[in-house]
């Protein structure tokens, strides 16, 4: 069945620059594999299409059962340059939940 | 085992006036944390010190310490704050005087760390070889080199230790790491050697949980948010420290917010690049080590940090005159908002361009709509259901004319473009300078840092 990534987890995004850093955190351990699973560099690369200019990376941090995706090219120049309202990419964190994901078996 | 508790007292400047008072009174602590010092604060504090040399530090700071200078002194706490800006030695001289004024004159040792600020020696460095490229374009500094107005490298913690066995209480640095606020008082309290790569990544690490204040004790935390209890009265973190480089995570009795591990991983993720290779000047801490485990209610144990290796390079963070920018904004009401606001927006740029005019630049955003998610938000709405929209468009040149003219183009769109406008009392606005960041790296070698004591 769909669900949204909100169900499933929560997040907190900053920036570096004219980078957006999303940090996505499982609620529980058993959640963590799915995110690694489907959450994953190229889905939020098109779940983002126009909001970002560059490429989307991933890393792992199994130990606190989390998920880092950097967002290049999201703050339209980042800092100071940006006419962004977000220019220091801090929702882009719940952007990211409103992704749906498929959750076998699960109510 | 000996525990040392660093409290985090501001987390930027601007941070709630009461959490320096409130840390240093609500219970016992070693040492109060003050990070003051982001990326374009160094460029408005060296303005301020262009014309007023006795300026260009964080003058709050001289406020808080005339607040909490009685408490601090009684209890014997330790201050750590990177207050000094672009100039720590006034920023010193202006709290000897609240200590003299107070009448705690003879008690009160001040250290001062200064030798990041590189502004002066800016020429010099790129005559021998250091271009000081961009981290993010790869364009040398001296590409825009009449236009720098500050450069600081970052120091690490190694001068503020150095402050503190030196018999300083209140430490004040320039351009000093905001982890190295926190790591310093560890690696004085407990005699960790700079190469103790597992402990001076685990100092990192806490110094990375308090930099931004209440962001670990319940503020901004999504996490079940709304249950997070009396934030009114928010408590501030603090780290109890043991010399094996595990510590607790805290906050004192009676205080609002909450210390979950929930709270505490969303700040761990915050502004994060790559989780192996935490960089700063003291090491390289690997993020991925990190255990976290509750260990009692609004405290949160941390353990198993692993670190490698300083680098031989620290970063610079350079500010320089960038352009122009203005933000205009007005409100469009239904029936039909948001094709209001597009409409308008359509006109407007039109306008623009019918005019001639050159931008590097124009941005839009309908905020009550599309603004801070873009179009995502319209698989769940009925457009024709919002009540109101702003449109908010902004405009960047690196001349001013066109961004002047732009502010005189918003006004007229309330008689001579689409009806249900409002929202526009705050008048023309207003051209303003863009300060550009321009994040560099150094070799270590080429940066001294220094202490002096000030005695009030």
């Amino acid at each position: 069945m769909k669900r949204r990534l909100i169900e499933l987890a929560h997040a907190r995004s900053g920036d570096k620059g004219d980078t957006a850093n999303v940090g996505l955190i499982a609620k529980k351990p058993a959640f963590y594999p799915i995110l690694v699973k489907q959450v994953t560099a190229a889905r939020v690369a098109r779940h983002f299409k126009g909001m970002i200019t560059g490429p989307v990376e991933r890393f792992e941090l199994p130990n606190l059962n989390a998920l880092n995706f950097l967002l290049h090219g999201a703050l339209d120049g980042g800092g100071t340059i940006s006419l962004k309202t977000d220019a220091q990419g801090k929702v882009f964190s719940t952007a990211l939940l409103r992704m749906a994901i498929d959750v076998k078996g699960r109510k | 085992m000996k525990t040392v508790r660093i409290a985090a007292g501001q987390g930027f400047w601007g941070d709630w006036l009461e959490a320096p008072y409130r840390q240093v009174t609500g219970g016992p602590i070693d040492y109060l944390m003050m990070d003051y010092l982001a990326e374009v604060t160094m460029s408005i504090l060296q303005k301020q010190k262009t014309r007023d040399p006795a300026l260009g530090y964080a003058t709050d700071f001289v406020t808080q310490m005339e607040r909490i200078l009685p408490t601090v002194v009684e209890r014997g706490i330790k201050v750590t704050a990177s207050a000094g800006g672009v100039n720590p030695r006034a920023c010193a001289d202006a709290v000897a005087a609240v200590a003299r004024k107070l009448g705690l004159g003879s008690k009160v040792t001040i250290g001062v760390v200064t030798g990041d600020d590189l502004l002066s020696r800016l020429d010099g460095l790129i005559a021998r070889g250091h271009d000081l490229k961009n981290l993010d374009t790869g364009r040398p500094l001296r590409d825009v080199r009449d236009t720098v107005l500050s450069a600081n490298a970052y120091l690490g913690a190694a001068p503020v230790v150095d402050a503190l066995q030196r018999g300083a209480q209140i430490v004040i640095t320039g351009r000093v790491t905001d982890t190295g606020l926190t790591l310093a008082p560890m690696m004085h309290a407990f005699g960790w050697p700079a190469d103790a790569w597992d402990l001076i990544a685990a100092g990192t690490v806490a110094g990375h949980i308090i930099e931004c204040g209440a962001q670990s004790s319940g503020g901004n935390c999504l996490d079940r948010w709304e249950s997070i209890p009396d934030l009114a009265n928010v408590g501030y973190p603090i780290v109890e420290a043991l010399e094996d480089g595990s510590f607790d995570l805290v906050k004192h009795p009676g205080t609002g917010g909450r210390i979950d591990v929930a709270c505490v991983t969303e700040q761990l993720v915050y502004e994060m690049g790559d989780p192996r290779a935490y960089i700063t000047p003291d090491g390289v801490a690997d993020f991925t080590t990190i255990k976290l485990s509750q260990a009692g209610k609004n405290r949160v144990r941390v353990s198993g940090v692993r670190g490698k290796p300083a680098t031989d390079k620290l970063k610079v963070s350079i500010a320089y005159f960038y352009g122009y920018k203005a933000i205009g904004t007005l409100v469009y009401a239904w029936p039909d908002a948001l094709a209001k606001a597009h409409a308008a927006d359509r006109i407007l740029r039109l306008r623009l361009k019918n005019l001639g005019l050159e931008f590097e630049a124009i941005h839009t955003e309908f905020l009550g709509a599309t603004a801070t998610h873009g179009s995502l938000p319209l698989a769940d709405i009925d457009p024709d259901a919002i009540p109101e929209v702003q449109l908010r468009i902004g405009v960047r040149a690196r001349d001013k004319a066109p961004v002047d003219r732009f502010t005189r183009e918003i006004a007229p769109l309330i008689l001579n473009g689409p009806p249900s406008v409002t929202g526009f009392a705050g008048g023309r606005p207003k051209p303003e300078e863009i300060v550009a960041y321009w994040p560099a790296l150094i070799d270590k070698r080429m940066v001294e840092p220094a202490v002096e004591l000030v005695r009030a």
